[in-house]
């Protein structure tokens, strides 16, 4: 028995009929064609499906599809301006050479851009706490942090104007 | 050639796609028509195979097919040709396949294995090298490939060494220290897990999308198999989609894709195999576990007189590459600082433990552990600074090592002096012992003009120029995140003289790229590079050549356009054919070196290249293709002799830690990561190596291992098979990176992609000694082993 869920990705609406215990991540990357949110264990153990659910960074892969009915989706293809201009996060993560292999970084991005709505001038120490679940093996984490803070500095600097 | 480009801080060109989430890798792939595949494991570690039913499968609505090794054709892998795809008679290790199903969905796949039942008769099984050995032990394999009975468990891979005079050196040594040294099997992690997708069309040519580092290896291995199904003659496209991380980890074939490729032959339609974390930590080949027996001896003037190494390693069921580490070994073992005798050995043993692969360091990281753990102890017993003794036993340039290893350029000193100056060991060597805190170091050497272990070792790139001065690259090698295409991508910018923004770097697929030994061994930047500078110049010798007759028009039309806007353009005189080697091109520019300066000199590429396509009288293309081997030799591994790589990397490490003699918790201070790199190519991504490098030596050195319980993998998660998260990441690194311009190196450098694992675990374990006086010889130091040794210290002391 399929069942209606309706929700709200990236600025759009969207309906989709799913099983009731589908995962939202399958949602995304199955009917959604949503591709960008990475699966990289399916246990929530990773951090690679990130996706904020009511600006909130949830683990697609454990978050029950039917929970996000009604919510407001965001996910990796959901940051850039509609233009194409990269979110600061994005454009910190490619200037800092953060990003390797890749297949981290829209989770790691995500959690980033919630960090920053809460916290906008993070601590190292906040921002380890923050990324604490999203695993990378490539990059030794140093030049995300650094991207963090460029970051950081970027959206205070365009908040003030 | 000059370097405006090469050295500069600059974004990679594969970041956008990968910040906004467009990168396609494995996972994201589909083909019309695809099934999803899904293998059905033994889970048992030897086991004779009574029967195999796979009714109820087959009967599930959406499967489309259930296969074995009884109704497949027979597919041998590995270099020694002992596994099978799929598993007959018997299964050797608990990973062992021994059916597939393919069906319309993930799920269903899923569900038909689990309907696949399987009757085994258990055997006995060996778990460990000296079970394998012993008296009687059950022999993993009865028979070698060709059929001859085996009589023990013995892998028949010799590799070994022997230089200068053993005895003598050991009799001439003031202080001589032995002791053994493991490291565990571990999981290289890759965040992308495995999978690929097999095609193959009506006339029995396969493509194959492939996570692969060896695309015309697997291009090979794949037109073999084809073969074995009686499809002779036939062509395999190997397509490598963005990797997901590699790490070893695609350095062979997989039993996998052979199963894909059986499976999308039985039915007619593309299939997918992707494996689940939990299959990746279980069923994929890790990097093999070593054991090391070390003996070292000092002189009285703190000079090195002989090593000696025997090194045991558990294979596991059947050959992969982790049954050539020692082919590597044999590069620290004879070369890292100057011995002069030593003496190499190394054992592999069949198991029925899981077989094992590359991984980030190929044997050198387990043998470094062992070397420079054992040199810390032997300067203790000289009462001598184990930094003085590394310096004074150190690499120089211009010199041969027992192996044959020809030293063009070293940096070793400087990285020494630099991981000691940096790290304040004067100040901290041997002085924080009351607050638990030390320091320690260890070295490294590694290749960096790539590592010959193939008869050719090279790699071709073809340069395409279009009408818009495009330049698009083909290079067989393989980009996992490493950075390889930014290095290529600036390399051909200043090669050539072209914008980075109009060099293009191609998908890696065997169908258009040139031919390539696989990106291992430090060497995709190496290889890639020299390639496309010698591409370039042909390039620029040929522009050159067909632009002589062409560039006179062009400026003519520009002096002639500007005279029609103003009217005080000079009258200059231009040639109406121009000497080729006159012309230079920078920045996507041509122009004349000795033309005045003025803008109607320069012509920009796109518009030079149209001239010749379509004023030209041959309407020729710009095509080049170069191919480059690097000057090194196929060793000899029987005598463990032969100068592998056209150059070596040097670099030395130092920590500096805390230890919490109550709970056993090592906490890092500080690192200083020296490494002689020959030059940067680009800063960002070399740093990112170095730090991603240093992040896995860590979790080598700390906490990861693969456990297993009678050869099943007991922790297949992140949860019990923990690697450094950024919470651990919290120390102060220093790099250091020493230029010292190889002649071989493309604009000069070294590859650098594996050392940076490579001493992080002993020096974490130097430093640990320094702090609480203990010697860890077994990876990884985990608390327990600590609390354990502190223990046992203090048995000893009172």
């Amino acid at each position: 028995m399929r069942v209606p869920c309706a929700f709200v990705v990236n600025g759009m609406p969207v309906e989709v009929e799913i099983e009731p215990g589908a995962r939202l991540l399958d949602v995304l990357r199955g009917p959604l064609a949503l591709v960008g949110t990475k699966e990289g264990c399916g246990n929530g153990e990773c951090g690679a499906c990130t996706v904020l659910v009511d600006t909130r960074p949830v683990n697609a892969c454990l978050f029950p599809a039917l929970e996000a009915d009604g919510a407001d989706v965001v996910t990796i293809e959901g940051l850039a301006a509609a233009n194409g201009t990269l979110s600061p996060v994005q454009q910190a993560f490619v200037d800092r050479g953060s990003i390797q292999c890749g297949f981290c970084s829209p989770g790691m991005i995500v959690s980033v851009t919630a960090l920053l709505r809460k916290s906008p001038d993070p601590t190292d120490s906040e921002i380890r706490d923050a990324l604490v679940g999203n695993l990378c093996r490539c990059t030794g984490y140093v030049q995300i942090v650094e991207a963090v803070h460029q970051a950081a500095a970027q959206m205070q600097k365009s908040d003030s104007r | 050639m000059s370097a405006r480009h090469v050295g500069t801080d600059t974004v990679r060109p594969d970041a956008f796609e990968k910040a906004v989430g467009r990168a396609t890798y494995i996972h994201d792939l589909t083909r019309p028509g695809m099934l999803y595949g899904k293998i059905k494991f033994a889970d048992h570690a030897h086991a004779r195979i009574l029967s195999i039913d796979t009714t109820r499968a087959a009967k599930l609505p959406g499967v489309r097919a259930v296969i074995t090794a009884y109704d497949t054709p027979e597919i041998r892998v590995g270099f020694l040709r002992d596994n099978f795809a799929l598993k007959r008679d018997k299964v050797r290790q608990h990973r062992d396949e021994v059916a597939a199903v393919a069906a319309i969905d993930p799920d269903i796949a899923a569900e038909a294995i689990d309907l696949i039942h399987v009757e085994y008769e258990l055997l006995p099984a060996v778990f460990s090298p000296a079970a394998a050995l012993a008296d009687g032990a059950v022999l993993v394999h009865d028979v070698d490939p060709s059929g001859r009975p085996r009589t023990n468990n013995r892998v028949p891979v010799p590799t070994r060494h022997e230089s200068g005079d053993l005895l003598a050196a050991e009799r001439a040594s003031k202080w001589v220290v032995e002791g053994t040294f493991s490291t565990p099997i571990i999981q290289q992690a890759c965040m992308g897990t495995a999978g690929c997708i097999a095609e193959i069309d009506p006339s029995g040519n396969l493509t194959m999308w492939a996570k692969t580092q060896i695309p015309f290896l697997a291009q090979k291995d794949f037109i073999r198999a084809l073969e074995q199904m009686g499809l002779r003659d036939r062509n395999a496209r190997v397509i490598v989609p963005a990797l997901g991380g590699g790490f070893g980890t695609g350095l062979d074939t997989h039993c996998y894709e052979y199963i894909a490729i059986l499976l999308a032959h039985r039915t007619g339609r593309p299939v997918k195999i992707l494996y689940t974390r939990e299959e990746e930590f279980a069923y994929l080949s890790p990097r093999q576990s070593a054991t090391t027996h070390i003996t070292q001896g000092l002189d009285g003037e703190g000079k090195l007189t002989f090593r000696r190494l025997e090194v045991t390693q558990d294979n596991g069921a059947y050959t992969s590459w982790g049954a050539t580490y020692p082919t590597v070994m044999l590069l620290p073992a004879t070369s890292l600082y100057r011995v002069p005798a030593v003496k190499f050995d190394s054992t592999l043993v069949y198991t029925n433990n899981t077989y094992c692969q590359a991984m980030r360091g190929y044997g050198n990281p387990e043998v470094a552990w062992a070397i420079e753990s054992n040199l810390d102890e032997l300067a203790a017993a000289a009462g001598m600074d184990p930094y003085e003794v590394r310096v004074r036993n150190k690499n120089v340039a211009g010199e041969s090592t027992p192996m044959g290893l020809h030293i063009t350029t070293c940096g070793f000193g400087d990285c020494l002096d630099a991981a000691a100056t940096k790290l304040g060991w004067n100040e901290k060597r041997g002085k924080q012992r009351n607050r638990r805190r030390g320091v320690g170091m260890a070295g490294l050497m590694h290749v960096g003009g790539s590592g010959r272990i193939y008869k050719a070792d090279g790699g071709g790139v073809i340069l395409k120029l279009d009408d818009f001065g495009n330049v698009n690259v083909s290079y067989g090698g393989v980009e996992m995140g490493q950075g390889l295409h930014s290095a290529l991508q600036l390399t051909v910018s200043d090669a050539l003289g072209v914008r980075p923004d109009k060099v293009f770097i191609n998908p890696t697929d065997t169908g258009t790229c040139p031919w390539d030994v696989g990106t291992h061994a430090s060497r995709g930047a190496f290889i890639g590079c020299n390639a496309a500078i010698r591409a370039s110049a042909k390039v620029r010798s040929k522009l050159f050549a067909l632009a002589a007759g062409l560039y006179p028009g062009e400026v003519q039309r520009n002096l002639e356009k500007l005279r029609k806007e103003k009217s005080d353009v000079p009258a200059f005189v231009v040639p109406s054919v121009c000497d080729p080697a006159a012309f230079d091109l920078r920045e996507s520019e041509m122009f004349l070196r000795d033309a005045p300066e003025h803008a109607a000199f320069r012509i920009e590429l796109g518009r030079m290249l149209r001239a010749i396509h379509f004023r030209g009288t041959e309407g020729t293309l710009l095509v080049e293709e170069a191919y480059y081997e690097p000057k090194s030799e196929l060793p000899d591994w029987s005598k463990g002799v032969g100068n592998m790589s056209a150059t070596y990397a040097f670099g030395a490490q130092s920590v500096e830690v805390e230890v919490d003699v109550g709970t056993g918790e090592v906490t890092i201070l500080g690192v200083v990561s020296a490494h002689d790199v020959g030059k940067i190519l680009n800063p960002q991504t070399l740093k990112g190596q170095i730090y991603g490098a240093l992040a896995q030596g860590i979790g080598f050195a700390l906490y990861e291992e693969v456990k297993t319980v009678a050869g099943r993998v007991v922790n297949p998660s992140f949860t019990d098979y923990k690697i450094p998260t950024i919470a651990e990441m919290n120390f102060p690194i220093h790099l250091e990176f020493v230029e010292t311009h190889d002649p071989e190196g493309p604009f000069g450098a070294k590859g650098i992609g594996e050392p940076g694992m490579v001493p992080t675990a002993p020096a974490i374990a130097n430093a640990i000694w320094d702090a609480i006086g203990v010697r860890i010889r077994e990876l990884p130091i985990t608390r327990e082993k600590i609390i354990a040794a502190l223990a046992e210290k203090q048995k000893r002391e009172s």
